[in-house]
C-alpha cells in the first residue's frame, strides 16, 4: 500500500514567522529568514476563562491547527486528529514537581487536568466540537516524523482526512537545563486522501535509509535542531518552493521518513 | 479490519506477575489493593502496588533508563515467555518489520519529582544523574523495549492519559494494515508517581477504600500501576483453537470536557459503535464487557448509559479495577490481557470490592464471577481529555 496523502493545507508558527504565508516566504528564498521569539497569539478558539487555563503550548497547537484547518476550508469537527509533541507543557510540568518538592505538596487541579499529554488535543476537540478519534503521541526528537507518518498511514488506510499537528515549547529551569528546547514551534497539516479544491501538494512517504536533509540557511538549520517540531523544516521548505522534490526527515536511530514531494497542477 | 492474531501476551499488576498468576487471582476474586505506603506519600488512599519493582534490574547496557517505568517493563517483559516469543518474531520477520507501540500517561516522571529535591542549592540545577531523555520523557518506555528487544521498526509512545495503552492497538492495526511493518509489540507500561496520586487528589477522585466500581457507595478510584504488553501479528499463517485475536477498535472523542466524562456517555457509545462496526459485529456478538469503570461516581454513571443505550442491559459487564487498582496508562494494555484471558478460560470476573450494585446503574454488572464460553469480549478505555477507545476481542473456535 502506498503511504500518501493530499496537502489540503498548512499551519506554522514560530521564531520568526507567524503564519505558513510569513514561514514558506522565508523557507522559499523568498525573503529573508529574521529570527525573533515566538509570539503566541491568545487562541479566540476558547472561551476567557479556559484561554486564562492554558499555557503556551495549548495557545500554540490550536493555532497551528485552526490555520492549516482554515486554508483547507474544513470544518475542524470532523476531521480525525494526531497531535504529536516531545514534551508537552513544559511550564505546567515544573510547576507541579516544585509543588511536589515542597511542603505541603499541594498541586491545582487544573495543573492537573492540563498535565495529561494529550490536554491541546482535549482543548482542541472542546473548542470545535470534533468528535473523531484523535490519538497523541511522543517520539521525543523523532515526534514530528512519528506524528506525521501515523497521519499518512491514517489517510491510507481509513481514506480520510486528518489533521496533523506537532508542536514543542520551552522548558523554564531547571528543566531546561537537562532539555533545551530553545522557542515554541509549531506545524499543523491537513492531509485528504483524494485531491480536493485546496490541495497543494501530494506527499508520498517510504522508511529508508539515506543522509538526513539539513536547511541551508544557517538560521533556519539552528532552529531546525534546537526545536523538536521544526525538524518538519526541511519537508515545509520542499513544500515552499513548490517544485517537486523529497526530502529525508531524520526519525529514530538511522531510519529516515523519506517524502516525495509532488506539487498540485492547480496549485498556484 | 482483518483480524489480528496476538502471538504472545503478558500483564504485571498487583494482582499477579505474569499471566497464570494475574488468572489465579481473577479466579479466586481477590484483589490486590491495599493501603498507600509508597515513597513518602502521606495520602489517605489505597494503591494497586507491584512488589519487587524496586529490586528489578536492567541490562547494563541499558542502565541510563533505570527507573521505576522502565523496571516495572523489564518485570513484565520476563514472563510468560514474551520476550522469546519477540525474538523469535524479529528473527523471522526482520527486526525493521516490527513496531513498537506502548502508553503511557507519566512515564518515568517520578526521577523528575524526585530529582527536583534534589536541586542545587546555589544554581538550582537538576543532579548530574538525572536523564531526561531516557527516564522523564514518555518516549523513554517505547525507546527502552526498542534497544531491549533490538526492534527496529516505526515506534511511538501514545500518550492519551487513561486510554493509552487501548489505542496502541489502533496504531499497530493501521501500520500493519498498511504493509509498513508484519508485526507489533503493543502495550501499556505506568508507574506510581507523584504527580498522579496528589492529582487525583487535587480533583478530590481518590478513593480512601479500596475502589469499589458501580458500588452505591463507591466513592473513587485506586490508583495502581501496570505493565502489559501484546505481540500482534497477521493471521496469515492459520490460527489454532483456543487463539485470541484482535477484531475491532473503535475511537471517538467526547469534546466535553478536560476531566469529566459526558454524562450520557455518547463519546463511549461513538467506541463501541465503532469498535463493532470495525469487526462487522453486531452488539448482540459481544458476550463480556470489560469496563473502564474507575469507581467514580460520574463514570460509572456515564458508562452504564453508555453501554445500555448500545448493547442493552442483559450483556454481563464488570470491572477488574476493583482488584487491580486503576493503572491509568496501562489500564487498556491490562485490561485488552485480562480480556484474552477470560476468552481463553471462559472466566468473567467479578468485581472485586462492589457489594451493593448502584440500583440507578441499569447495565448488568457481575459481583461474582461467571463462567460461560466466551467467543467475543470487549473492554473500554476512556481518559482525560474525553479521549475513548473500545477493543473487541475474539476466540478463534
Amino acid at each position: 500500500m502506498k503511504i500518501a496523502a493530499y496537502i489540503g493545507g498548512i499551519g506554522v508558527l514560530g521564531p520568526g514567522f507567524a503564519n505558513w504565508g510569513e514561514a514558506s516566504t522565508a523557507l522559499s528564498g523568498r525573503g529573508p529568514y529574521e529570527p525573533s521569539p515566538t509570539v503566541l497569539p491568545p487562541s479566540s478558539l476558547l472561551p476567557a476563562t479556559e484561554r486564562r487555563r492554558t499555557g503556551r503550548v495549548v495557545k500554540l497547537a490550536l493555532t497551528v491547527a485552526s490555520e492549516a484547518t482554515d486554508r483547507a476550508g474544513m470544518a475542524a469537527e470532523h476531521l480525525k486528529s494526531v497531535f504529536s509533541s516531545s514534551g508537552g507543557d513544559g511550564q505546567n510540568c515544573h510547576e507541579i514537581c516544585l509543588a511536589l518538592a515542597t511542603t505541603p505538596r499541594e498541586i491545582s487541579p487544573t495543573r492537573f487536568s492540563n498535565s495529561v499529554h494529550n490536554a491541546a488535543a482535549g482543548y482542541w476537540s472542546i473548542a470545535t466540537g470534533a468528535t473523531p478519534a484523535s490519538t497523541v503521541l511522543c517520539a521525543y526528537d523523532a515526534s514530528f516524523c512519528a506524528g506525521l507518518l501515523e497521519a499518512l498511514v491514517q489517510v491510507s488506510v481509513d481514506r480520510e482526512p486528518v489533521l496533523m499537528v506537532a508542536y514543542d515549547t520551552e522548558y523554564p529551569e531547571p528543566l531546561n537545563g537537562k532539555r533545551p528546547i530553545s522557542d515554541a514551534f509549531g506545524a499543523a497539516l491537513v492531509l485528504t486522501p483524494g485531491e480536493e479544491k485546496n490541495s497543494s501538494a501530494r506527499l508520498v512517504a517510504t522508511l529508508g535509509q539515506a543522509l538526513p536533509d539539513s536547511m541551508p540557511d544557517t538560521r533556519l538549520e539552528a532552529l531546525r535542531v534546537s526545536i523538536p517540531a521544526a525538524r518538519s523544516l526541511p519537508l515545509l521548505r520542499q513544500l515552499a518552493l513548490g517544485v517537486p522534490g523529497r526530502t529525508a526527515l531524520e526519525y529514530l536511530d538511522v531510519a529516515r521518513l523519506i517524502v516525495e514531494v509532488e506539487p498540485c497542477r492547480s496549485a498556484s | 479490519m482483518s483480524p489480528l492474531l496476538l502471538k504472545r501476551f503478558t500483564a504485571t499488576s498487583c494482582i499477579g506477575r505474569g499471566a497464570a498468576q494475574t488468572l489465579d487471582s481473577l479466579i479466586a476474586e481477590r484483589g490486590g489493593l491495599a493501603r498507600c505506603v509508597f515513597e513518602t506519600v502521606d495520602l489517605d488512599t489505597h494503591i494497586g502496588m507491584v512488589a519487587g519493582v524496586d529490586d528489578q534490574a536492567l541490562p547494563a547496557e541499558l542502565a541510563r533508563f533505570d527507573c521505576r517505568n522502565n523496571r516495572l517493563a523489564e518485570m513484565a517483559l520476563r514472563e510468560d515467555g514474551f520476550e522469546e516469543a519477540v525474538r523469535e518474531v524479529a528473527a523471522r520477520l526482520g527486526p525493521r518489520r516490527i513496531g513498537v507501540f506502548v502508553g503511557t500517561s507519566t512515564a518515568g516522571i517520578l526521577e523528575t519529582e524526585l530529582a527536583y529535591r534534589e536541586r542545587d542549592p546555589v544554581s538550582g540545577a537538576l543532579p548530574a544523574r538525572f536523564d531526561y531523555a531516557a527516564t522523564h520523557s514518555s518516549f523513554s518506555v517505547a525507546d527502552f523495549l526498542r534497544r531491549r528487544l533490538r526492534l527496529e521498526g516505526p515506534a511511538a509512545v501514545v500518550s492519551c492519559a487513561c486510554a493509552s495503552s487501548a489505542k496502541v492497538f489502533g496504531t499497530a492495526r493501521r501500520m500493519i494494515e498498511a504493509q509498513l511493518i508484519d508485526a507489533a509489540l503493543v502495550g501499556g507500561v505506568d508507574s506510581l508517581c507523584l504527580t498522579t496520586l496528589y492529582g487525583f487528589h487535587s480533583l478530590q477522585l481518590c478513593s480512601p477504600s479500596p475502589c469499589r466500581p458501580f458500588d452505591i457507595e463507591r466513592d473513587g478510584i485506586s490508583i495502581g500501576e501496570a505493565a502489559a504488553f501484546a505481540l500482534l501479528e497477521r493471521v496469515g499463517g492459520g490460527v489454532a483453537s483456543g487463539d485470541v485475536l484482535l477484531l475491532g477498535v473503535g475511537e471517538s472523542n467526547d469534546a466535553y470536557h478536560m476531566s469529566a466524562p459526558h454524562p450520557e456517555g455518547n463519546g463511549a457509545r461513538r467506541a463501541m459503535r465503532g469498535a463493532l462496526s470495525d469487526a462487522s459485529l453486531d452488539p448482540g456478538a459481544i458476550d463480556y464487557i470489560n469496563l473502564h469503570g474507575t469507581g467514580t461516581p460520574s463514570n460509572d454513571r456515564s458508562e452504564s448509559q453508555a453501554v445500555t443505550g448500545v448493547f442493552g442491559a442483559a450483556v454481563p459487564c464488570s470491572s477488574t479495577k476493583g482488584a487491580t487498582g486503576h493503572a491509568l496508562g496501562a489500564s487498556g494494555a491490562l485490561e485488552a490481557v485480562i480480556s484474552a484471558l477470560t476468552l481463553r478460560h471462559g472466566l468473567m470476573p467479578g468485581g472485586v470490592n462492589t457489594s451493593r450494585v448502584d440500583p440507578t446503574l441499569t447495565a448488568h454488572y457481575l459481583k461474582r464471577n461467571r463462567t460461560a464460553v466466551l467467543s467475543r469480549v470487549l473492554s473500554n478505555s476512556f481518559g482525560f481529555g474525553g479521549t475513548n477507545c473500545s477493543l473487541i476481542f475474539g476466540r478463534a473456535g
